[in-house]
Parts: structure tokens; C-alpha cells; sequence
């Protein structure tokens, strides 16, 4: 078994969607044992370059060759036969089944009657090998994200996976998390196992591969680079196709009073249980203050919570002095609090309806806009030329309907929206979610600019890169507490890693 | 397996189907266009089974509902005359229909509000003022009460959605039972005419002006029927154009029918708007109800709609929701209606029409993919791999 034998070659794959050509002749070659980590931004065709490998879409032009033998897959089913598994960023398991369940759910020894204890002491030694804990015994419901994806990963190793592909594995962990699978995929690699690692995140791609391809608007830009001596910034150029500042140009802050406070804010969630169990934040004008923390930990509920869209059963929310705690989301606003959400196609932007009809959801009722009880339909088109122009919203018009436009593009819509007003507070949830460099490079620049103007803006993200480059301090929310606040000056991420997990520190008992 | 490849073999092609990521502008105007020619020939086809030529068949049901341009030169205008008097309460109701949909409000009672606004009419006109009551408080007086009886049977509902979620389509459904039943007690009870299912002639301060009744100045006029209800749809659905066009009012019904999260986080109060819109649709249907008893049969009995209320739902979906495409379509299935007493046997209008909608929302569907038949390369191999073996 040579070091070089290729477990995977792809040659001149070609699909085409729609208006979009998302691979155009790609070729890529990935060696036995190696892990090989696909790199570009959103949209560069990397998740359906491994869909067509693992069988989920049928290439238009190309050939695949497994161990060297030509393949054409129909299913996934056809993949997993030839040993090619796919782990994707939404798991694909029943949450009331048990592990060992979920494990041959679908497969054909499961005919009948199952044998519990037969499959158990299988995954029991197939975890063991390759030293993936997980109870098989175990409720999908009760295993935290991190141990699901193990369980993906079980699952793909049970069905005789060799090539393990995995779609941005690490969006969903923390930081231990993260190590922890890191150490998983070495151990598995190390076993002869192949594994393909979707990623646009550089450092992580630096520290877990063997060697690299980039892809950039459906075309393969590098085709397996050796690490030896490429740097962050050389990723980023291949990635990007031109230098990226990794730097953003940030004066220190020059915070003034406290202007949004929070004060033991106590919320449910959607099943009605507690999500907010007392939460207690200030920001200062001209300050960023970040809220770290893995999702699901509260924070969509605080930020419903202070913005007027969600009850709060307890606490109260002060915006300028005015209590806003229980007021209505445009009460809210007029206060001077604007909002960005999480979910930008869900809440924050109508899909069907045009950019310029987007852009004026929060003012369409006020002066020029809104006049009587008619609107100024030039009013809001100017407006949307203004704005469209300002935050270089690529468009082929105005009147193009919001859900065409791209990830970044829309959450510069969303951002040119609630920042044209000028408002005193901004809540920003997730802003750079899956958003490529540019665009996150974009968005931060605009939160910064806000922050030097004077805005007070509480930033909520589980990305610890953005809140390092952007915040000027730190809070973590873990279940709904505040486990600690910190100066982002010298902060240390495997403390705010710790803190995500829910361990209090001696040192952040005292901060917080 | 030997089954497939063979298959496979004598035709290696498949058929892929992938959704549209665009939505061009011409797709939506023609789509409707396409769409009926397509179910007139799937009509038509349907029509030769039962023996029937479908160009004959098509021919008569088109002369007898819009006429011929010799026939108008004759002055022969009924035809126009009697299908805008079945346009009429089909553009109310249709657009009665629209107007919720708009919102995702499912409200499938315009028949039941219809209903209601005929009967709130009657009252006006039979019991509520003197007979010599002048046209021009007495017609105003019947509109209003028309509306406001057919919104408020239409609010119920609403307001039953609005803060108690409760199913509309289920509630406006029922409504319409309740709507029949309700006026029946009053056509064979206190209003009724010596026991009849009917009830007295209305005061002819009462009636919609009718064309016929300006022949002495026009004399092509003469015995066409057609009367003022017209004009109320029109402006109704101008109004309505104009609302949703320009207005805080229609930006956010658009809002709201297309993403109530983002509604909510704009501040605005979905509640309000969902009686409101339910209020303004019903008031609309509940004035279709007040046409037919004041403009056609001047008197108030049981069968004042052949279902009006729900052949709105479809005019109102043909219509892509929009009031100028209401207008259209509305005259269109009155000409069907019309055309329709022409041919024999006496079910084919019926049967168009649900094969118009049929079609219509199928086909819909279909325009929003596009269907692509490509040379099947996986199955060629696959069979050759499996040959060799």
C-alpha cells in the first residue's frame, strides 16, 4: 500500500444548475489515508463537488474513479457501497431512536426484528477502534451536538464508510469540540481511513490537513497543496482571488455611558421553558460587546427578548434611559434599537417581495415614506437607490426580488437597513453566519463604523475569530446565564471555551 | 434488474425536472393564458368522449356569452349584457377572495358572506325603510349594510383566527351552511310571502339601476338587463388595486402574506390586519349577495347564487390575486356561465370549470420547473457493466 495510492479521483466534473455553473471541469485527486481539506468561500461549488461524490447529484460531464476503478453513482446508497460516506451540516437522525437505532436505520439487516445487544457490541467496538465515545444505548435527543456528529461519523464507519466526507464539521461545536474531532479524524486517518473536510474556515484547514484544495466560483484554483510553508493569507488570496486584510483597521474604543441595559432579563423559549434564567448585560456607546457561546443557549431568546418580539417573564430592558421591557418590536425601534436577526430569509427579509419594498420594512410608516396612510412610492425608491449604492449591494435592480439576491448581499440589505437610520443601539445576531470572506470583511467594516460613530452594539456569535476581531468585550452565555464578562483585551480563547461549556473559571467568577 | 436494463436500453434517456430559480415577468402573465387554452383543449377532449364536436360545442358557448362583432352591429348586445350580469357578482366575490388570499387568509366563505349581504339588504330595502324612501339614500343605505353584514360574517372568523388560531378554512367553510340556513328562516318565515319561498318585490327604489331603463334615450339599450352592480365591482376593484399599490395598508398585507415573522419584526400588528382584511373581504362578497337581490331578481329568495362564492375562489386564483386580472376572469367564467345555458347535456359548464382549475393549479406547478429530457449516460453504462459481468 503506497503512500500516494489515490482512494479518490474526480476528472472534469461539470454541473450545472439553473443560471449557474457550479462546478466547471474539476478535477481532484485525494490520496488513501490523508485527510484532504476543500477550501472556498460560499457558493464555490465545494458542497456540490462532494454531493457528487457521494451520489447525491449526478454529474452532466466527468468521471470518477474509486481505488481506481470508474464509478457512477445513482444514490448514496450506490456511494456508501463503494465506500464513500457523507456527513452533512444538518445531521440526518431520528431523535427519540437510540444510537444503535439510528445506525441501521435503512440498512437491510434490519429486516425484521432487530438484535439490539448484537448491534451495541458492534458500535461499542467500532467506537472503541477509533476511540469515538458514545453510549449506543443513548436517546439521539439527549446527546449533545458534538456527540451527534460522532454519532454521523459512527454511523458512516458502520456502513464500511472508507472515505468519510464531512461538510463544515466544525460550525456547530466549540472550540474542545472541535480539538476533540480533530483528534477523532488524525486517529482515523492514521487507520487508513480517507477523509475530505469541507471548510472555509483557514486556521482550521492549517491545523487538520494533509493538503488542500481550493475552489473559487466552480473552478478548481489549486489542486492539492501541500501545507509546507503556505500561510493563512496565501489560502485567503487562492480562496478570495485577491489579498485579504485579515487586520481590520481598529482604533480602540472609546466607550461613553451605558445606554442599553439589560437587567435580570428572564424568558421562555418555544416549548415554553425557561431559556433566560436572569441575564444581566450593559453596552456603552461606542463600544461592540460580544456574546459568545455555542447556539441554543439562549441567545436567539435575548435577543427576541430586548428587541420586543418575544415576552419577557422577568427583568427588565432599558434603551436610553427608557424602559422598553414588553414594549412592541416598533416601540422598540423607535426607541433607537435596531435589529439585525439570526435568520435573515425567515425574519429578517421578505422574500417575494422587491429590494426596495425590503428596505423599507422598518420605516415604511414614517415620513418620507410613509405619508397618511399612503406611501411614497419614489420616496422608497430613491431610498433603495441611496442605500443599494451606499453598502454596495450587487443587484441587478431594485425591483429584484430579495430571495434572489446572495447571502452577503442580503445581510447588506438587512444591515443597510437598520443602520441608515442612524440608531443609538444595534443588536446583531450572528452577522457573518455563512457569509464568505468578502462579505464578512464587509459587515465587519460596518459594525466598526457604527462603533466609531457612536452606536452601543451587542454582537451575539458562536464565531470566536469575529468576536476576537471585532469585540472590545466579552461576555459567554451558557443555558441562559452569563458565565462571565472579560475585556477583550488579552483574552484567552480557551478560557472562552471553557466558559462556553459551561465551567466557570476562578478567574471569570471574579470578572463576572 | 434485466427488466430495468432493457428498458434502459431501448430508451437511454431521463427525464429530469428542476425547479425555476427565476420567476421571468412574462412566465406570470402568460401562464394564465396558457393555462386556460390548456384546459380548454383537455376540455375539449373530454367533450368529443360524450360525442360532442368541441369547435362547435366552443363556438356556441363563445357566441352566446360575447356575441359576434356583425351581431353588436345589429345592435345585438345581449350577450355582453348577460354575461356582465353574471361577471358581476363574480368580480365582488372574486376579488372578496383575492383580497384574503393575499394575506394567506384561506377564506373560502364568500358564498356564506354573499349570502349574508343579500339578506342585510333585503332588511334594508323590505323592513328597515319606508318603500318611498328615494333610490339615493335607499341604495346607499342596502350597499352599507350589505357590507357591514358580510364583513362582520366575515370578522368572526377572522378574529377566531386571529387570537385564537383557529382554522379559517374550516370556520368560513361551515359559515356557509349557517349563511343558507339563516336566510332560509327568513324567506319561509317573517319575510316570507304568504308561506312562499320568497319574500315581497323590492320597492323599486330598491332596484340598481338597469340599462334597459335608459332605452328611451338610447334605444339600442332596450331590454338589456345589465345593471349598475358592474360599476360597484369596478370601482371595488380599483380601490383594491390602488390599496395594495400604494398604500401602508397594502404593503402590509404583501408583508404579512409573504413572511408574518419579519411582519412581526417590523412592527406591525398582524392581528388588526387579519380582521380588518377579513372585515373588507367579506364586505365585498357580502355586497356580490346585495347585486343579485337588487340588481337582477329584486326580490330575496332561496337560490340567489349558483355558487358564486366558490367559482371565486377560482377566478381569484386565475387571476394571480391581482384586481385587474379579477376583472378578466370574472368575465370570462360569466361567459362561460352564459354560454353554458347554450349546450347540452347541462353539466359541461361545470365540468369546465373544474377542469379549468384543475389544470390551473397543476399547471402552475409545472410552470414553475422546467422539464429537461437528457441522454441518460449512468444507465447506458451501468447496463454495459452489468453485460460484461
Amino acid at each position: 500500500m503506497s503512500e500516494n495510492r489515490l482512494a479518490v479521483e474526480m476528472r472534469g466534473i461539470v454541473k450545472r444548475f439553473p443560471g449557474v455553473l457550479a462546478n466547471d471541469r474539476v478535477d481532484l485527486d485525494v490520496r488513501a489515508g490523508e485527510v484532504h481539506a476543500l477550501l472556498g468561500e460560499n457558493g464555490a461549488g465545494k458542497s456540490t463537488l462532494m454531493n457528487i461524490l457521494s451520489g447525491l447529484y449526478h454529474p452532466d460531464e466527468g468521471e470518477i474513479y474509486v481505488d481506481g476503478a470508474k464509478v457512477t453513482f445513482g444514490s448514496p446508497k450506490d456511494a456508501i457501497h463503494d465506500g464513500i460516506g457523507m456527513i452533512h451540516q444538518h445531521f440526518m437522525l431520528v431523535p427519540v431512536l437510540s444510537v444503535a437505532e439510528n445506525l441501521v436505520l435503512g440498512l437491510d439487516e434490519a429486516r425484521f426484528l432487530l438484535r439490539p445487544q448484537k448491534i451495541e457490541a458492534e458500535v461499542e467496538a467500532l467506537s472503541q477502534r477509533f476511540n469515538i465515545s458514545v453510549d449506543p444505548r443513548a436517546k439521539i435527543w439527549q446527546l449533545s451536538v458534538g456527540e451527534q456528529q460522532r454519532v454521523e461519523v459512527l454511523k458512516m464507519l458502520y456502513r464500511g464508510a472508507n472515505i468519510l466526507i464531512m461538510d463544515e464539521p466544525t460550525a456547530v461545536l466549540t472550540p474542545q469540540e472541535v480539538e476533540e474531532l480533530f483528534h477523532t479524524l488524525r486517529e482515523m486517518a492514521s487507520s487508513g481511513k480517507t477523509i475530505i473536510f469541507i471548510s472555509h474556515k483557514l486556521h482550521e484547514v492549517l491545523e487538520i490537513a494533509d493538503r488542500i484544495s481550493v475552489l473559487r466560483l466552480g473552478r478548481m484554483v489549486s489542486s492539492g497543496i501541500d501545507l509546507e510553508g503556505v500561510t493563512k493569507k496565501d489560502l485567503a488570496r487562492l480562496m478570495v482571488g485577491r489579498e485579504v486584510l485579515f487586520r481590520i483597521d481598529r482604533k480602540a474604543a472609546t466607550p461613553g455611558e451605558p445606554i442599553l441595559e439589560i437587567r435580570n432579563l428572564q424568558a421562555l423559549d418555544d416549548k415554553g421553558l425557561p431559556a433566560l434564567k436572569g441575564i444581566s448585560l450593559e453596552v456603552r456607546t461606542g463600544e461592540i460587546l460580544a456574546l459568545a457561546g455555542v447556539s441554543g443557549n439562549g441567545q436567539r431568546e435575548l435577543a427576541e427578548a430586548v428587541t420586543g418580539l418575544r415576552e419577557a417573564t422577568g427583568g427588565s430592558v432599558i434603551a436610553q434611559g427608557r424602559e422598553v421591557t414588553n414594549a412592541s418590536p416598533s416601540h422598540v425601534l423607535e426607541a433607537g434599537l435596531s435589529f439585525v436577526p439570526e435568520d435573515r430569509v425567515g425574519m429578517g427579509s421578505v422574500p417575494n417581495m422587491n429590494i426596495s419594498e425590503n428596505l423599507a420594512l422598518r420605516n415604511y410608516r414614517i415620513p418620507p415614506i410613509g405619508n397618511g396612510w399612503v406611501m411614497n412610492l419614489v420616496a422608497m425608491r430613491e431610498q433603495a437607490e441611496k442605500l443599494v449604492d451606499e453598502f454596495d449591494i450587487a443587484t441587478p435592480s431594485i425591483e429584484t426580488p430579495s430571495r434572489l439576491l446572495s447571502g452577503g448581499n442580503l445581510q447588506k440589505l438587512i444591515l443597510a437597513r437598520e443602520i441608515s437610520g442612524a440608531p443609538a443601539m444595534l443588536v446583531a445576531m450572528q452577522p457573518t453566519r455563512g457569509l464568505d470572506v468578502g462579505a464578512t470583511e464587509a459587515v465587519h467594516r460596518i459594525l466598526l463604523e457604527q462603533r466609531d460613530e457612536g452606536a452601543a452594539i451587542l454582537m451575539i456569535s458562536e464565531d470566536l475569530d469575529e468576536i476576537m476581531a471585532l469585540a472590545d468585550r466579552i461576555a459567554v452565555i451558557y443555558e441562559g446565564q452569563i458565565m462571565g464578562e472579560m475585556s477583550a483585551e488579552g483574552a484567552d480563547i480557551e478560557e472562552i471555551g471553557l466558559m462556553m461549556a459551561g465551567t466557570r473559571t476562578a478567574h471569570n467568577v471574579k470578572a463576572g | 434488474m434485466s427488466a430495468q436494463s432493457s428498458i434502459a436500453e431501448r430508451f437511454p434517456y431521463r427525464i429530469r425536472i428542476q425547479k425555476r430559480l427565476d420567476n421571468p415577468r412574462w412566465l406570470s402573465i402568460l401562464s394564465p393564458v396558457v393555462l386556460v387554452i390548456g384546459a380548454l383543449i383537455v376540455g375539449g377532449v373530454l367533450l368529443s368522449i360524450v360525442g360532442v364536436s368541441p369547435f362547435v360545442a366552443y363556438s356556441r358557448i363563445f357566441r352566446a356569452a360575447f356575441g359576434t362583432p356583425a351581431g353588436w352591429l345589429r345592435g345585438e348586445l345581449y350577450p355582453l349584457s348577460d354575461t356582465t350580469i353574471k361577471a358581476t357578482p363574480l368580480l365582488l366575490a372574486g376579488l372578496s377572495v383575492a383580497l384574503a388570499f393575499r394575506m394567506q387568509l384561506w377564506n373560502i366563505g364568500a358564498e356564506g358572506q354573499l349570502l349574508i349581504g343579500a339578506w342585510a339588504a333585503t332588511g334594508v330595502a323590505l323592513k328597515l325603510l319606508s318603500p318611498d324612501t328615494p333610490a339615493f339614500i335607499m341604495i346607499p343605505a342596502m350597499m352599507l349594510a350589505a357590507f357591514l353584514a358580510g364583513g362582520l360574517y366575515g370578522a368572526v372568523p377572522g378574529a377566531l383566527k386571529a387570537w385564537l388560531g383557529v382554522n379559517l378554512i374550516i370556520t368560513t367553510l361551515m359559515l356557509n351552511y349557517v349563511a343558507a340556513f339563516w336566510n332560509n328562516f327568513f324567506i319561509y318565515g317573517p319575510w316570507s310571502l304568504r308561506g312562499f319561498g320568497l319574500t315581497p318585490k323590492f320597492p323599486r327604489t330598491a332596484w340598481l339601476p338597469r340599462l334597459t331603463e335608459f332605452a328611451d334615450q338610447f334605444s339600442i339599450l332596450r331590454g338589456l338587463t345589465a345593471h349598475a352592480g358592474i360599476l360597484i365591482g369596478l370601482a371595488a376593484a380599483f380601490i383594491l388595486w390602488y390599496v395594495l399599490r400604494k398604500s401602508k395598508f397594502g404593503y402590509e398585507i404583501k408583508v404579512i402574506g409573504d413572511n408574518p415573522e419579519a411582519a412581526r419584526y417590523a412592527g406591525m400588528n398582524i392581528k388588526r390586519n387579519i380582521l380588518l382584511v377579513m372585515l373588507i373581504s367579506g364586505g365585498l362578497a357580502g355586497l356580490a349577495g346585495m347585486g343579485e337581490v337588487s340588481g337582477v331578481i329584486h326580490i330575496f329568495q332561496e337560490r340567489i347564487s349558483p355558487g358564486y362564492g366558490f367559482t371565486a375562489i377560482i377566478v381569484a386564483w386565475l387571476a394571480k390575486l391581482n384586481p385587474w386580472g379579477v376583472v378578466l376572469v370574472a368575465y370570462l367564467f360569466g361567459g362561460l356561465l352564459v354560454g353554458g345555458d347554450e349546450i347540452q347535456p347541462f353539466g359541461i359548464v361545470s365540468m369546465l370549470n373544474g377542469v379549468i382549475l384543475f389544470v390551473v393549479v397543476g399547471g402552475e406547478l409545472l410552470l414553475r420547473y422546467r422539464v429537461r429530457i437528457e441522454r441518460s449516460e449512468s444507465v447506458t453504462q451501468s447496463a454495459a457493466a452489468g453485460g460484461g459481468q
